[in-house]
């Protein structure tokens, strides 16, 4: 049986066909779920792709975080469903409170689009379990508002349980706290991510197959999760 | 009196429900005095009827005595305040053409006849058939002004509009470029342009979803007071997709459709963008649009929405003259009237007057024309994606006789406007503007490069080579491309520093297009019909080294005023240039866009063609690429120059930082060896020859060798081929900016059947040296050797340097993508043969001597040259030394604040200008 991915659209999102891409050259099959439709019609897990949901006014992600669907995503995701937020879905994840912390504007004030070089941090998520510890993947990194910060205390938690999914290697891309390029919840179902693995997924138009990894290990988790 | 002569004016609207009962014009405007009237705050058809002798504002708003009595005779009276608005707005030299529309015939005339040609010049945007299926658009336009006076607003709007304008073909956008030309690199204001103009772009495209895939950054002191902010989309839709601009159908209701109208960007057209800029250009800033990206998004989303629905009769976006333009083309088109209830759009400020709302270019709107019983399905549609769609008028019939529709226009019940619409699109002013060749050029001319003294021995060449790749033309430019996304959609398999962007556009059968965008002042300056020539060739080239076929052409044409003879001289020579050399090539123009008056005071910018060249990949996994490419230890590829060499310096980048010096004869333009240089390539990609391929221009072969090597870290070693050694002739081999040039690295092997390739096609080759995976550095035999990092230093530091930002490129990253990506085609099955291709017998290439070099090269091979720590130390140790030196040289050049003064100086000791005779 084939695992469903839900991928969300918000007004505003970008990256969703190529989330949706990157779910299928994984294995899994592509759900389109709509922003204002609260129906996750039975998808196994849920990616939140990059863009610029809601034109980001406010604050990136803010608006994003009370639309229909993300109440049932909440639902399911505090119920242990899989939930990747890249990019803008990482932003819209701190929103909804489901990771901690916040991105804001990168340090030196530019977007910034660049091959990156991060180093897995944590395989013990339903993201990243495809990975071997420590192992360095080189992924695309784009993004005006990236930089990632937390007060000390929960930066020190987030080390000290485990949570620090990524970090960047040679050169932190947009001034995040201790290098931080992705973050997961205590149950590590739910990850976000900076970077956009789903760029990395296909040597003709990626610098790296490096993308897949993320998109193969929700498959793995859900072969091994309990029914 | 009062009475309309056309009958739709009487009719009932009837289409749509939020129509208020038909007034009839006769009774609603009170027959007061023409004073009383006044007062209401409305010039009406009536009133401008009665008072025929009011004095207008025609002059202020940019319209000449003559065009004025022209539109008094038009209508038979004098315009309303808001018709005036209209006709100056449709007649200004932005939207009319009128100076150039005698020019631009040619391309027409002289395009060959192309079966791939869905829609061509007129249209929004020309459309290529590039599959059964599948048609591509692209376009390129200008946002100069704008850009000057608001740089972030100005080039985002740029990019907002060119794509819209892509958009009302029916095509979805796929990817956006971007020539940008600005003042000397270390001017204060350039500080000021450069990075709000490279934020707006990214801004824009970044938040639309539009890779951008390349483009260009130039300095040069001619664009000081006026910089470049040239845009071009690219859009790709099925074959019967394709959507028409005509308001057809009487009946139909026209829509607006995206965001509110505001009072952003009244006059952009005539008053920004058709005139020069004088000292008052910072009270301008309101003429300049804001944009919002993500309203953009949400109208692409809903319009191909409704396109795949097919709930569009017509649809035209709505740009430069906004709701004055769309409405009069779409009607104008089909031949129709049109009646539009003005107080129906919906507006930013309720105070607008009508004239406004008409010359509003406030962003992000489309005008549809739809059936009435497929009204609410698009409505619905618009609401889906939270955009505003607005009924606000219906299509009338055109008169009894055949003779066209009128556009009638009312506000709160009272006729403002009544025009026929084709006397504001077709029958503006055309204008054969005396030219003449500008006088110094004979001087500038005469005065050439290849009598500057040139470096002539081996440590002058190594420092050369140092100072030219870091000089700011040629530095590395990631400090600009690296704020633009160019991953998003997923489709992109070749972009900037590439020297064409290339996208897939079909991933079931990996059918793609090559894009690339050049111009080159300098040479247009030198000789404007060999200039845009050369631009032709450049983007041409630049398509064919991907491995595409090039199939059509776009350009940007930016020059001074018109009015100055010998801008439109320059313009004449420019366009038949670029007529000429499409007809060579056998490719046609399929559209383009003239910017004029690009002049501060008297001071023209170099005329500045602008060229997008398209091509197709069949498969575009069998693109290739311009790096050198890693091997396992011990093999390379070998490296050979496509086309002939000559001593070309004349408008040369170096001539330009070494000696400030820009005069004699651009480098010669040979189109049918183009088109058989294209030829080969496509081929020799098609077959696997090539590891990579790499266009050279600017900076000549020195410039393309150390790109080739950057882009994925792997040195090469060069032998001198024996015609230039001696004296300065080593120069020459790597500076030389003679066209028609290549330099491919082709798989070992295969070096036989690929020089047999070159021969049947009558391409000119040398085999020139081979790649050095190991090395680490470039060596060119017995001149210089030069480490990686050392170039790469070199080349990195420039822009960050001048505009901030704090590390360089991506150096260690680039060096990890080694082996990811790649760009082996495959060709294992072809007889290996490990020789180098000796030169057969039937060769008669004199120059050909590749065992001899090979030999050279096998000598250097042995020399004890340390590659490891050394080369590595040393480098990082005189970079900044090195990047230190090209400042204070390149900033005493263009450091001169004045336009003009700080030309190169000519053979008589003039300044350069072109002799403006400004009235």
């Amino acid at each position: 049986m084939t695992a469903r991915v839900g991928v969300v659209t918000f007004p505003g999102s970008l990256d969703d066909g190529d989330a949706a891409r990157a779910v299928r050259i994984a294995g899994a099959e592509p759900v389109r779920l709509w922003h204002g439709d609260p129906q996750l019609y039975g998808v196994d897990a849920v990616v939140l792709p990059g863009g610029f949901s809601y034109g980001d006014y406010l604050r990136c992600g803010a608006i994003a975080r009370f639309a229909p669907v993300m109440e049932t995503i909440v639902d399911a995701a505090r119920g242990g469903m899989p939930l990747l937020g890249i990019c803008n879905g990482f932003q819209i994840l701190c929103e909804a409170h489901l990771l901690p912390g916040a991105l804001t504007r990168n340090q030196h004030l530019h977007f910034r689009n660049r091959d990156q070089i991060l180093r897995v941090e944590s395989v013990d998520t339903a993201w990243t379990n495809a990975f071997q510890p420590g192992q360095e993947v080189l992924i695309p990194v784009k993004n005006g508002e990236g930089c990632y910060v937390a007060d000390p205390a929960t930066l020190d938690q987030l080390e000290a349980e485990g949570r620090v999914v990524a970090r960047y290697l040679g050169g932190n891309p947009n001034g995040s706290q201790r290098d931080i390029g992705a973050i997961t919840n205590q149950a590590g179902n739910v990850v976000g991510i900076m970077p956009h693995p789903e760029h990395a997924v296909e040597a003709l138009t990626g610098p790296s197959l490096d993308g897949l990894g993320f998109f193969t290990s929700v498959l793995k988790h859900l072969v091994g999760a309990p029914a | 009196m009062t009475t309309h002569p056309d009958p739709a004016v009487r009719e009932t609207p009837g289409a749509f429900p939020a129509a208020p009962a038909q007034p009839r014009a006769a009774t609603v405007v009170p027959q007061a005095a023409p004073v009383d009237d006044w007062a209401l705050g409305v010039d009406t058809v009536s009133r401008a009827a009665g008072t025929p002798e009011e004095l207008q504002p025609y002059a202020e708003l940019g319209l000449r005595d003559d065009e004025y009595d022209r539109i008094r005779h038009i209508l038979g009276r004098r315009p309303t305040q808001a018709e005036l608005a209209m006709y100056s707005i449709m007649w200004s030299e932005h939207c009319s053409y009128k100076s150039s529309k005698v020019h631009l015939r040619q391309f027409g005339e002289k395009a060959p006849p192309s079966d791939r040609l869905l829609a061509g010049i007129g249209e929004n945007a020309g459309v290529v058939q590039v599959s059964d299926e599948l048609a591509v658009t692209f376009k390129v336009e200008s946002h100069n002004h704008p850009s000057f006076v608001e740089p972030y607003q100005g080039a985002a709007t740029g990019v907002g509009g060119i794509v819209r304008d892509i958009l009302a073909m029916g095509a979805r956008p796929v990817a956006v470029m971007d020539p940008l030309r600005f003042g000397a690199a270390d001017h204060p204001d350039t500080a000021r342009v450069l990075p709000g103009v490279v934020a707006g772009v990214g801004g824009y495209g970044n938040c639309l979803g539009l890779p951008n895939i390349g483009g260009e950054v130039v300095f040069d002191p001619c664009y000081q007071g006026n910089p470049l902010v040239n845009a071009l989309c690219l859009g790709v839709l099925p074959v019967n997709r394709l959507q028409k601009k005509e308001a057809a159908g009487p009946g139909n209701v026209v829509v607006l459709m995206g965001a509110k109208t505001g009072r952003d960007g009244i006059g952009g057209v005539s008053v920004l963008a058709s005139a020069t800029f004088d000292e008052g250009s910072e009270q301008r800033r309101p003429s300049v649009q804001v944009g919002d990206p993500f309203t953009e998004k949400l109208l692409i989303e809903a319009c191909l929405e409704l396109y795949d629905a097919e709930l569009v009769v017509g649809i035209q976006d709505l740009g430069g003259a906004g709701l004055t333009c769309a409405l009069t083309e779409t009607a104008a088109a089909a031949g129709t009237g049109m009646r539009v209830w003005l107080e129906r759009v919906p507006l930013r400020e309720p105070s607008m007057e009508p004239h406004e709302i008409l010359a509003s270019e406030s962003q992000e709107r489309m005008l549809l024309v739809v059936a009435p019983d497929r009204l609410e399905a698009v409505l619905k549609t618009a609401e889906k994606w939270g955009v505003l769609a607005t009924p606000i008028g219906e299509v009338t019939p055109p008169a009894p006789d055949g003779r066209p529709g009128r556009l009638l226009i009312t506000w709160r019940d009272q006729v403002v406007v009544d025009v026929p619409p084709g006397s504001l699109v077709d029958d503006g002013p055309v204008y054969a503007r005396p030219m003449r060749e500008p006088a110094d050029l004979i001087l500038l001319q005469a005065d050439r490069a290849e009598t500057l003294p040139r470096p002539n021995n081996p440590e002058a060449l190594r420092e050369t080579v140092l100072r030219m790749i870091a000089s700011p033309n040629l530095a590395d430019k990631t400090w600009v491309t690296e704020q633009y996304d160019r991953y998003v959609l997923g489709n992109t398999v070749l972009a900037q520093p590439e020297d064409s962007g290339v996208i897939r556009i079909d991933e079931r059968t990996g059918l793609g297009v090559a894009l690339s965008v050049d111009g080159n002042g300098r040479y247009a300056r030198l000789d404007p019909y060999h200039g845009t020539k050369l631009a032709l060739a450049e983007a041409y080239r630049n398509v064919a080294v991907t491995g595409a076929k090039p199939i059509a052409v776009t350009n940007c044409l930016n020059f001074g005023s018109p009015e100055d003879p010998g801008v439109m001289w320059q313009f004449a020579e420019a366009v038949r240039g670029l007529a000429d050399g499409c007809a060579e090539l056998g490719i046609p123009v399929t559209g383009g866009n003239v910017s004029f008056y690009n002049q501060t005071g008297a001071a023209a910018i170099h005329p500045t063609p602008v060229v997008g060249v398209l091509g197709v990949l069949d498969n575009v996994a069998d693109r290739v690429s311009m790096g050198f490419v890693p091997r396992p230890a011990g093999d390379h590829d070998q490296l050979f120059l496509l086309g002939e060499t000559h001593v070309e310096l004349s408008g040369s980048e170096w001539a330009w930082v070494t000696h400030e010096h820009l005069g004699g004869i651009p480098p010669q333009v040979d189109l049918a060896r183009e088109r058989q240089l294209a030829d080969l390539l496509a081929e020799a990609a098609r077959v696997g020859h090539l590891s990579s391929a790499h266009d050279l221009s600017d900076g000549g072969l020195a410039q393309s060798l150390v790109e080739s090597c950057l882009r994925r870290g792997v040195g090469a070693r060069v032998a001198v081929p024996d015609q230039f050694t001696g004296g300065s002739m080593p120069f020459v081999f790597l500076f030389s900016e003679s066209a028609g040039r290549v330099l491919v690295s082709v798989l070992r092997g295969h070096e036989k059947a690929f020089t047999a390739l070159c021969a049947e096609r009558g391409v000119p080759w040398e085999f020139v040296g081979v790649t050095d995976p190991a090395g680490g550095a470039l060596e060119v035999h017995g001149q210089f050797r030069i480490g990686l990092d050392e170039l790469r230093a070199a080349h990195t530091a420039t822009l960050p340097r001048l505009f901030g930002g704090p590390e360089a490129a991506q150096v260690e990253v680039e060096a990890a993508r080694t082996g990811t990506t790649t760009v082996f085609p495959a060709t294992a099955e072809q007889p290996v043969d490990v020789e180098p291709a000796p030169a057969e017998a039937e060769t008669a290439e004199p120059e050909t001597d590749a065992p001899a070099a090979e030999t050279r090269l096998a000598e250097a091979d042995t020399a004890p040259v340390s590659v490891g720590e050394t080369a590595a130390v040393e480098p990082a140790e005189d970079a900044p030394a090195e990047a230190a030196t090209t400042t204070d040289d390149a900033s005493d050049a263009p450091a001169t604040a004045e336009a003009g003064s700080a030309e190169p100086v000519t053979a008589t000791g003039e300044p350069d200008q072109s002799a403006p005779d400004q009235r």
